[in-house]
């Protein structure tokens, strides 16, 4: 189970490949891998956007993503699970949020990836503000998916 | 030790600040607190409230030494 809240960009195919093969156990002992990545988009709500600023709440956030990976642990027979998560300044294109799940089978890990980035996107403190042509603005809600 | 208030996002803009420092005396619940800090302003409609990085309703008491924390809805993933 890890957490990184990352203030530079990152690979999530890399920091994938790195958890296998650093924080999992032998091959063969999971058969499925979920994967959820969150990549920003150059356009929200009618505007066109050309950067974001994400904030959030340094030791709040690491806290209950932790308390989130912990729950998917207890409610489906997972494995691992590992969730990233920029904070800073982001430009289109770049991965915000990989959230990945390790079962020995399909249903646990799809549910437990789901239940994670609903979850985050729900309730983990972090916060977008958008640089538009004109100005900037508070992001009020998320997207219902 | 006083109660640490911090704020994000839109609020901390709304406050312009990012925290505060309260004597513990001054109050013994979140909504205590926030009216304090505020000079009685209504809590904007939505804030999400913490204490000591968990989640909170506005009745929750607070302690000597305890961070409290005023923020919008998140819009984190």
């Amino acid at each position: 189970m890890a957490v990184q809240v990352c203030g530079e960009p990152f690979d999530p195919w890399q920091a994938i490949q790195s958890h296998q093969q650093n924080a999992l156990g032998r091959l063969g002992e999971y058969g499925a891998t979920a994967v959820f990545v969150g990549t920003m988009r150059d356009f929200n709500e009618g505007a066109q956007v050309r950067a974001m600023v994400l904030e959030h709440y340094p030791g709040m956030t690491e806290k209950h993503l932790e308390s989130l990976c912990a729950e998917a642990q207890r409610r489906w027979e997972i494995i691992d699970t590992l969730v990233v998560h920029r904070y800073g300044s982001v430009e289109p294109g770049e991965p915000i949020v990989l959230v990945a799940a390790w079962a020995g089978h399909r249903t646990a890990a799809f549910d437990a990836c789901r239940f994670l980035i609903e979850e985050l996107k729900s309730r983990a403190p972090f916060w977008k503000k958008e640089a538009l042509a004109h100005g900037e603005r508070w992001v009020g809600r998320n997207s219902p998916g | 030790m006083p109660i640490t208030v911090k704020y994000f996002a839109s609020l901390r803009e709304h406050m312009g600040r990012e925290q505060d420092l309260l004597p513990a005396a001054e109050a013994t619940t979140v909504a205590e607190v926030w009216h304090r800090v505020s000079d009685g302003q209504v809590l904007p409609e939505n804030t999400l409230s913490a204490v000591n990085m968990e989640y909170v309703t506005a009745t929750h008491p607070v302690r000597d030494g305890d961070e409290v924390a005023f923020f919008p809805p998140v819009t984190g993933g």
